[in-house]
């Protein structure tokens, strides 16, 4: 049998944990912090890829992605570095993908022209808003004009550009999202990631809405119609959704993002920054220091656990029905060994909510916004 | 054996929070009963339930000795009641073994609803009450207000009320002065046949089960033989002794006094709380008035919630029979629920007190059904059926008719709530029968049918009332009704354990709300789900839960794998806490919340 990283994908993950502000509704793990000792980030990065290269010698590597946090707050001389070292250890596939998050500030839109010399191809700005007024609420440093401005240089800095969107927003009717939505589009993204709001417990929103604050968000009715909205007018415009959040041209998905989904292997470097490798037959999961600091200081300091055959095929379920081409029910059955109910199955798919053709199995229209609960009916105990 | 009339019993009432326990605790401490090293607050509360609750469940009982003022040296029993409706019959015994009371109250409160019903407790068993007002430390101290309020509203004189702060000292002498020279001495000969009221048991590991009694006349020795008058069991008097509060034995108790005897007695339902005991020969032949067999007026099923835990739950709950003469059990078995038991109760909190304890003390966790009483069904043919739980309901076709337990229900309650209470006992199918004033105080009796009252009446009273009513009842005996058996189906499946019997004419409300409270209590799932209510094949009242329309994680990355797959782990496990019924899940709570009415 192929190893994950040959059927699914092989891809390596960089936390950078700092931003310029912290944003209202965002629960990863960002810090604001006034004095960045960039070349000691750079030595840390640098000796964990050493290191991971150590334990995957012969692989091609598909993806490599900059997440944050704000990495386009990063020096592009130490981007490029990274990218060096890269290149010296695995074989990048052909068609290897290399992506930096950013926001779209005129500072930081300033550095595309040095990471694209660096080796960065695509880049995932974090528009969130097409309006001032909502970007303020949102907590966002730039403005509508700037992400423009932004959009407009990425395209014709780098070879592909994903943005993303925030929807289902205080006060946000289903007219005002199909405005938006259809303005987003005419902007001729190749990729689009369209995220409803979600408030996270331990957010400044979370919060607030804890506190009885928080006013206008829509209710189940309304986030579903504008789910809907919004599959059928990235569909028209030709980036049908792949992911429950994510649009693309065909052709034009992340791979990076991929290869988490199809269950493939990934190297997760930097503070909190998880991985899962396939290494002598057992299937690694890796987690590492959330402190910023603390992991600068022991940035080989990490927790690894083996996941068993089950819990393998938990996070298969859970991360491949989030695809529009569903799970393979061999896959499931010879690589780790899991059956689904029949019953189960039955159940789903005489109330519409799942597809099968052959071994593929895959939520339907119906299914998708539901999709927490199928996976509570799907996942064996 | 003291001398009478160095003797003095006496109870403390007292609402929850004005300071019972620490007012105990002092007069402990200021006697030297208890050496400084091992005191620990609220000593005379034994269970983890009562302190938190705040509620006295068994009598505890202390002896304190006290050299007066005066030069002489004095006896001082304190029984410590529990002061519950619920437990209003073993209050009344307790009361009963006293000769008086005192009446503590936080001065920075005043006088509240659960001071009443026991002041008139100890009114009613003729006690000698001295007012205490208690907390004097605090700013919000107001004693001439609280004491206006106790002759007002109580009708006793608080103009000697003693201003105490049990948390400072202050007060504690004259406390102790006052038990002395103003409660009466018990009466009694010590040369008559022995007489003792059996005021409250209880099992011991080492010991077996421990009586707590209250000598009236004789004397009770070491190694006598005793009867129980009412179960008429002999048993040969292993130890006599007091509490101070641990057990210190003694050789003898004679008139007057209060202390626990051993015999041998395995289980606690052989005595009985308000039993005579005597001695088997040349005893006496005049039982003590006022006994009454305790006697489980609610019922319940208990299930337990991981099916594998039923063994657990027989063994729980024997044990627990053991030492609680009140509470029965029989096991049920249900479509829905599984193996558990069907058990029977005093009242509401008593059903609650050992529904915690079976899940604290023996780490079961529990459904509770709905509680019921029991009706008496007359069938057809002749016979008579008596029914606990409405799921064994015959077929309509074969009943003649069904009769319900009423009780008579006292309730005092200040006039601005008067209103209140009268709607809701009319709410409850009551029929008045009394209405006095006492003061600003109504005193209002009813006929109510217990099964309007055993559920949430009580719960209903306190709110519409702010707390300020008390409430007692007695059983009156059964009546017939136009009563049917109420079924609930979800998802068109009937559910046996919400089964509810239901007075005819308003059958349509009770349905209406239950199916609506289900509505808010099942969570929606993938499809619409009817809920309905029925009476035979006939469907008084339906909801329609729908259908679940979004449920999905918006972000989820390699950084997420983890925690989404924990995330699902747990949303799985409260599932399987559910009880499913077809394809329908349904939370625990919803089996009591449903019944639960907000008017």
């Amino acid at each position: 049998m192929p190893e994950n990283w040959q059927e699914a994908g092989f891809g390596l993950y960089l936390h950078w944990p700092f931003c310029a502000a912290k944003c209202p509704y965002c629960d990863f793990n960002s810090h604001v912090s006034s004095s960045i000792d960039q070349d000691a980030w750079q030595a840390a990065y640098l000796s964990e890829i050493d290191r991971y290269a150590a334990l995957t010698p012969g692989r091609v590597l598909d993806s490599v992605y900059f997440g944050g946090g704000t990495p386009s707050l990063m020096r592009p001389d130490v981007v490029s570095a990274l990218l060096d070292r890269v290149a010296s250890h695995w074989t990048l596939a052909n068609d290897v993908e290399i992506t930096l998050e950013a926001n779209p500030t005129s500072i930081e839109a300033a550095n595309f022209a040095g990471y694209r010399a660096g080796g960065v191809n695509r880049v995932s700005i974090g528009v969130q808003a097409l309006n001032d007024e909502d970007l303020r609420r949102l907590g966002r440093m730039h403005s509508m004009e700037e992400a423009k401005q932004a959009l407009i240089l990425a395209k014709t800095t780098f070879e592909r550009v994903n943005f993303d969107l925030i929807y289902a927003r205080q006060d946000q009717s289903l007219d005002a999202w199909r405005a938006e939505l259809t303005q987003a589009l005419a902007m001729e993204p190749d990729h689009l990631s369209l995220y409803q709001l979600t408030i996270e417990p331990g957010t400044a929103f979370g919060d607030r809405f804890a506190a009885g604050g928080l006013h206008g968000l829509p209710g189940d009715d309304l986030s579903v119609d504008q789910f809907f909205l919004t599959q059928e007018l990235c569909e028209k415009a030709g980036l049908p959704a792949y992911e429950v959040s994510n649009h693309a041209k065909p052709g034009q998905e992340s791979r990076h993002n991929l290869v988490y989904w199809r269950g493939g292997d990934w190297i997760g470097i930097g503070p909190g920054a998880h991985g899962r490798l396939t290494l002598g037959g057992s299937r690694i999961g890796t987690e590492t220091e959330l402190n910023p600091l603390k992991w600068l200081a022991n940035p080989a300091q990490n927790i690894r656990e083996t996941l068993a055959l089950d819990e393998q095929a938990t996070e298969y379920l859970l991360m491949g029905l989030r695809l529009q081409e569903g799970i393979d029910l061999l896959r499931l059955r010879t690589r780790y060994g899991v059956t689904l109910k029949d019953s189960k199955i039955k159940d789903l798919l005489e109330l519409s909510l799942i597809e099968i053709e052959g071994d593929i199995l895959k939520t339907s229209r119906e299914g998708r916004p539901v999709l927490n609960a199928i996976l509570r009916e799907l996942v064996p105990d | 054996m003291t001398d009478l009339k160095h003797i003095r019993n006496f109870s403390i009432v007292a609402h929850i929070d004005h300071g019972k326990s620490t007012l105990a605790d002092r007069l402990i401490q200021e006697t030297g009963t208890v050496k400084e090293r091992d005191m620990q607050a609220q000593l005379l509360d034994s269970m983890d339930i009562e302190r938190e609750r705040g509620i006295t469940i068994k009598a505890n009982t202390v002896r304190i000795d006290y050299t007066a003022d005066n030069g002489e040296a004095y006896v001082l029993n304190l029984i410590d009641t529990p002061g519950h409706v619920d437990f209003a019959y073993e209050v009344s015994r307790s009361m009963r073994a006293v000769e008086g009371s005192l009446l503590v109250v936080d001065s920075t409160q005043g006088v509240e609803a659960q001071t009443l019903a026991n002041v008139y407790q100890a009114i009613d068993a003729d006690h000698e009450i001295v007012p205490v007002l208690n907390k004097i430390d605090l700013p919000a101290s107001d004693c001439d207000r609280v004491a206006e309020q106790i002759e007002d509203v109580i009708g006793i004189d608080a103009t000697g009320a003693i201003q105490v702060s049990a948390k400072t000292g202050q007060g504690i002498h004259e406390t102790l002065e006052a038990i002395v020279n103003e409660l009466p001495a018990p009466q009694g000969d010590p040369d008559a046949p022995l007489k003792a009221m059996l005021v409250d048991s209880w099992y011991d590991a080492y010991l077996g089960v421990i009586v707590l009694i209250r000598v009236i006349d004789g004397k009770l020795k070491k190694g006598e033989r005793i009867r129980m008058m009412h179960t008429d069991a002999v048993y040969p008097v292993d130890r006599i002794g007091v509490f101070r509060p641990q057990m210190e034995m003694i050789d003898e108790l004679g008139p007057g006094e209060i202390g626990f005897l051993t015999a041998s007695i395995k289980q606690v339902r052989d005595t009985r709380v308000g039993d005579t005991v005597t001695h088997e020969k040349k005893g006496t032949t005049d039982a003590l008035p006022g006994f009454k067999p305790a006697q489980p007026v609610v019922f319940c099923g208990l299930f337990p919630v991981d099916n594998a835990e039923f063994e657990d739950l027989r063994d729980s709950i024997e044990k627990l029979a053991l030492n609680d003469a009140s509470f029965s059990s029989e096991m049920e078995t249900s479509a829905a629920l599984g193996f558990g038991f069907r058990c029977g109760f005093l009242g509401l909190l008593h059903l609650e007190v050992i529904r915690d304890r079976i899940e604290r003390e023996y780490n079961i966790e529990l459904i509770t059904t709905a509680p019921s009483v029991i009706y008496h069904v007359y069938m057809k043919d002749g016979e008579k059926i008596e029914l606990h739980n409405p799921a064994d309901m015959p077929d309509l076709s074969k009943v003649d008719h069904l009769e319900e337990p009423r009780i008579k229900a006292t309730i005092l309650v200040p006039d601005e709530y008067l209103g209140d209470v009268l709607k809701l006992c009319q709410d409850r199918r009551g029929i008045q029968i009394d209405l006095t004033y006492a003061g600003s105080r109504a005193m209002v009796v009813y006929d109510l049918p217990l099964n309007e009252v055993v559920f949430d009446f009580y719960d209903r009273l306190k709110s519409v009332t702010k707390g300020y009513a008390s409430f007692d009842y007695q059983m009156e005996g059964y009546r017939e009704d136009n009563l049917v058996k109420m079924s609930i189906l979800v998802n068109d499946e009937p559910v046996d354990a919400l089964s509810t019997m239901v007075h005819r004419d308003r059958a349509e409300m009770r349905g209406r709300a239950m199916v609506e409270k289900l509505k808010d209590l099942i969570p929606r799932h993938m499809f619409k789900i009817p809920i309905q209510a029925a009476i035979g094949g006939k469907v008084i009242a339906r909801e329609t839960l729908s259908a679940m329309r979004k449920d999905v994680t918006a972000k989820c990355y390699g950084g997420d794998a983890t925690r989404k797959k924990k995330l699902l782990e747990k949303q799985k496990a409260g599932k399987k806490k559910m009880r499913q019924f077809g394809k329908v899940d349904i939370p625990q709570e919803a089996f009591i919340s449903a019944l639960k009415m907000d008017s």
